[in-house]
């Protein structure tokens, strides 16, 4: 029951080759032609720890509907050479009716690669690139992928014509001659992998990856302004950030740490410009001293954790859902504060422009947990909604005499006044403070900024956001962030063999939602809790802050191997037998 | 938002709040709070166009005891702090201000790319060799052969020498004055205010409570016996070769300061002409 619903809507392909044999640049082109055609995908890369060179892979999933990870194995490879490539063999899995294509003479092919007994095809690849002037290897491959694909040629024509259009008309030329020759080959040896499109659908898309996602999110959110320190895998949201913010005359400073960005955000958020900044779990750690001070001077912002493994400098490239125990628990004190996690690539920009909307609302920050196989995995997707959610600071700008910057109000949120506001001036301060902002350590003021710091989370209506619901049924599937997309095919799948599954993602992990999870989980009798992770935080943050049903199932397991959604409905299955 | 022109102008008072600061009897802060207020009120600014943002320690009180905006952040982080609001806010005049443990030593990553970065605007640092609020440890500043219960013997490292290092990280301001000097200090302050990009002003400030041999720095103080420079090399061999009291506009650099900053007008939902790069077919 697994690839079997796999094969017949959607089809997997990789691309293999030596660093600088452009696999990843084919990759995308293949991908960008199939956008244009409607089709839906996903793109993930596979890279060495080279900063140049090295093995490098294009691992590619399309479909005629939108799809949210990667199947469970792949209908073709193609490898221009097989240099190191058994260090991907396990992302890599095959069947025996996947077709292996390769050319002659270039490389032994990995054990793993031949251990499921694929079909073998040999194709002259190279000697073909080498025939065309300026040929090159990948756009023949790119040739072969697409007419297996039956991506229409004009299509990839004009693909080529965009992507190389400033290395001018001889590159454009010589990329669709390789192509043209690509496609003669896979002709000629009858290759065919079509995508199967039940109607024809509208074919606007979006073509971003979840990094680039999450960075329109802070936009389209309000955020003017970036501090930014490079790590892997959230540098391209920084890096997309830059031009972008600067056509809106907004900014993004270059910090020389962690510890500088996230202060550099509180600075110019306390200055009435929204901020943001985005990290992984070193940059993580580092920034949770100034996230407890955003929290005491209630100060908005957004950080943006883009996980990867851990712990230490743990598995830069590759993806986990370990830093949850940090963003809930990390700060010193007690510190009221918000954790979301998109669900999706797509949700990548909702998740982020709604945070930055509740950070604002609550003068607080909040922060948002993606991960590398959401930031780094590009996909194609349907124009996503423009919603209304914008940055909304209750501000002060007429203030009365004895300004009380942080008053104790029915909802705990007291207006700030902003920098040049006569009559305004407050000191901000990681102390405990009075109403006024005046340092204090009597017991009677931090009872009551405690109370009033913690009632403007807990007494906030976040509404529908709070997780992604879907289907009924006496077993219900829990989880979180990429791992949804895996859950959310294999509840699909397990739907379609007649059983019911509930799947609840959480969007936002704090605070905690217990009303609504206890809605959500009615009639439920057993949960299975899935997540990337080896203790099981996700699991225990559940234990820790829900009603569960009596009958609890975990399925957990690190970076850096994804969960496949053919696995998952299996030992889900098996479980509501 | 009230036109400053409309408004009175402001005394030295009227930078001043009415918070008791928690500083010593003797200490020299006391002066440089005066000082600065002296500056701000010579300058013709009003009090909330000015944000006063500090770290941790003694020094680092300071921005209560004015009645400006202020920001008291955490142990070192100041100068972050402060880039935020003046790159956010460029309109409003930024004071940063702290101590010789604070900005040197757990901050001493921000000086230098605060130096480097020059955005417009002033540092202060109230340097009394000594951690204060934590009652007497060795600073990055203090002599290698102070004792102390944390370091006995002394710590037998080299002191930092802030001057020098501000310099070769690009600083396009730098000063040294004496706390027990205030009109100085005053005038010194609002020189550093004026001038364009990042200045840096380290202002000898005698803690008199862990370093009471510090009683005798208004002996050593003396004005520079030479006009100020603008050539990094001659200024790099008169701070090298000081003795660490010789107060005055040691450097003025001419570098162009940070130019990113953000735009008023930059609020607001346009976000449609970033989104092209994402759309695929018609």
């Amino acid at each position: 029951m697994t690839s079997e619903t796999d094969r017949h809507t959607s089809v997997s392909v990789a691309l293999v080759g030596s660093g600088g044999a452009g696999v990843l640049t084919a990759g995308q082109l293949l991908l960008q032609a199939a956008a244009r055609v409607g089709l839906f995908g996903l793109l993930t890369r596979c890279v060495g720890p080279q900063i140049r060179g090295g093995e490098s892979a294009a691992l590619l999933r399309l479909a005629g509907a939108p799809v949210h990870c990667m199947g469970d194995s792949f209908d073709a490879v193609l490898a221009l050479d097989w240099n190191n490539a058994e260090r991907f063999a396990s992302e890599i899995p095959l069947r025996s009716d996947s077709v292996v294509i390769s050319d002659a003479g270039n490389g032994k092919i990995p054990d793993a690669m031949l251990a499921a007994h694929p079909v073998m095809v040999e194709l002259p690849i190279a000697a073909t690139a080498a025939a065309a002037d300026g040929g090159r290897g990948n756009m023949v491959a790119l040739g072969i992928l697409s007419a297996m694909l039956e991506l229409p040629a004009a299509t990839v024509q004009a693909v080529i014509a965009t992507a190389l259009a400033d290395k001018g008309a001889a590159a454009v030329s010589a990329g669709v001659a390789s192509v043209e020759l690509g496609r003669g080959l896979a002709d000629q040896a009858g290759l065919r992998l079509p995508v199967h499109r039940d109607v024809e659908t509208n074919p606007l898309r979006w073509l971003l990856t979840g990094n680039e996602a999450a960075g329109l999110g802070a936009l389209r959110g309000g955020v003017r302004f970036v501090a930014a320190y490079p790590i892997t895998p959230a540098t391209e949201i920084l890096e997309w950030l830059a031009p972008n913010l600067q056509k809106i005359g907004a900014t993004l400073v270059q910090a020389e740490d962690e510890l500088a960005s996230i202060n550099m955000c509180i600075g110019a958020s306390y200055a009435g410009v929204p901020a943001l900044t985005a990290t992984s779990g070193p940059g993580f750690s580092l920034m949770l001293e100034g996230l407890g001070l955003a929290v005491a001077a209630e100060v908005p912002l957004v950080v943006i954790d883009v996980m990867r493994g851990g712990p230490s400098t743990g598995i830069p490239t590759k993806s986990e859902q370990t830093d949850l125990n940090a963003a809930v628990y990390g700060m010193h004190g007690e510190a009221p504060h918000l954790v979301l996690a998109p669900t999706s690539i797509a949700d990548a920009l909702f998740t982020t422009q709604w945070a930055v909307h509740l950070a604002e609302s609550m003068q607080t920050p909040a922060i948002v947990l993606s991960d590398q196989a959401i930031g780094q995995t590009t996909a194609i997707i349907n124009p996503p909604a423009n919603v209304k959610f914008f940055a909304e600071r209750a501000v002060m700008r007429l203030p009365q005499t004895d300004y009380t910057r942080y008053a104790i109000t029915a909802d705990g949120v007291s207006p700030v006044t902003l920098p040049g506001t006569p009559g305004g001036q407050y000191t901000a301060d990681g102390l405990e403070h009075s109403p006024r902002g005046t340092p204090s350590s009597r017991g009677e003021d931090h009872a009551l900024q405690l109370d009033k710091r913690l009632r403007k989370i807990a007494s906030f209506n976040y509404g529908v956001h709070w997780a992604d619901v879907e289907g009924d049924g006496a077993m219900a599937v829990i989880t979180w962030g990429s791992t949804t997309g895996a859950v959310r095919e294999a509840v699909r799948r397990l739907r379609a063999t007649g059983r019911s599954v509930r799947l609840i993602a959480l969007r936002l992990l704090y605070p905690a939602q217990p009303r609504q999870m206890a809605a959500a989980l009615s009639g439920v009798t057993c949960a299975v809790i899935v997540e990337q992770s080896h203790s099981g935080q996700f699991h225990r943050y559940l234990r820790a802050h829900y009603d569960l049903p009596p009958e609890v199932r975990l399925i957990a397991r690190p970076g850096p191997l994804v969960l496949r959604p053919g696995e998952l409905a299996q030992r889900i299955g098996n479980r509501s037998q | 938002m009230e036109s400053p022109a409309t408004c009175p102008a402001a005394k030295a008072g009227d930078f001043k709040s009415d918070v008791k600061p928690v500083w010593c009897p003797g200490c020299g802060d006391y002066h440089v709070l005066l000082s600065l207020t002296k500056a701000l009120a010579a300058l013709g600014l009003r009090p909330e166009q000015v944000v006063v943002v500090s770290g941790i320690g003694c020094s680092s009180r300071i921005p209560a005891y004015t009645n400006c905006y202020g920001f008291h952040g955490i142990h070192g982080r100041a100068l972050p702090l402060a880039t935020g609001v003046k790159v956010a806010r460029p309109e409003l005049t930024v004071i940063c201000a702290g101590g010789d443990g604070d900005g040197f030593s757990i901050g001493g990553n921000h000086f230098l790319h605060a130096c480097r970065r020059n955005v417009d605007l002033t540092y202060i640092v109230m340097d009394n060799e000594v951690y204060g609020m934590t009652k007497g440890q060795p600073s990055p500043t203090t002599d290698p052969c102070w004792d102390s219960a944390l370091s006995p013997g002394g710590t037998g490292m080299s002191p930092f020498h802030p001057l020098v290092i501000a310099l070769a990280s690009g600083a396009n301001f730098i000063a040294r004055a004496f706390a027990g000097d205030p009109n100085v200090t005053a005038k010194m302050i609002a020189d550093a205010i004026t001038h364009p990009g990042f200045s840096f002003v380290q202002i000898l400030s005698p803690c008199v409570t862990f370093r009471p041999d510090q009683k005798g720095w208004k002996d050593r103080v003396r004005q520079a016996p030479v006009s100020e420079t603008d050539d990094p090399g001659r200024a790099a061999r008169r701070l090298m070769t000081d003795d660490g009291f010789v107060c005055g506009v040691l450097y003025r650099g001419h570098r162009e300061p940070y130019r990113h900053m953000v735009q008023t007008g930059a609020r607001g939902p346009a976000t449609d002409l970033v989104e092209t790069g994402f759309r695929v077919g018609s």
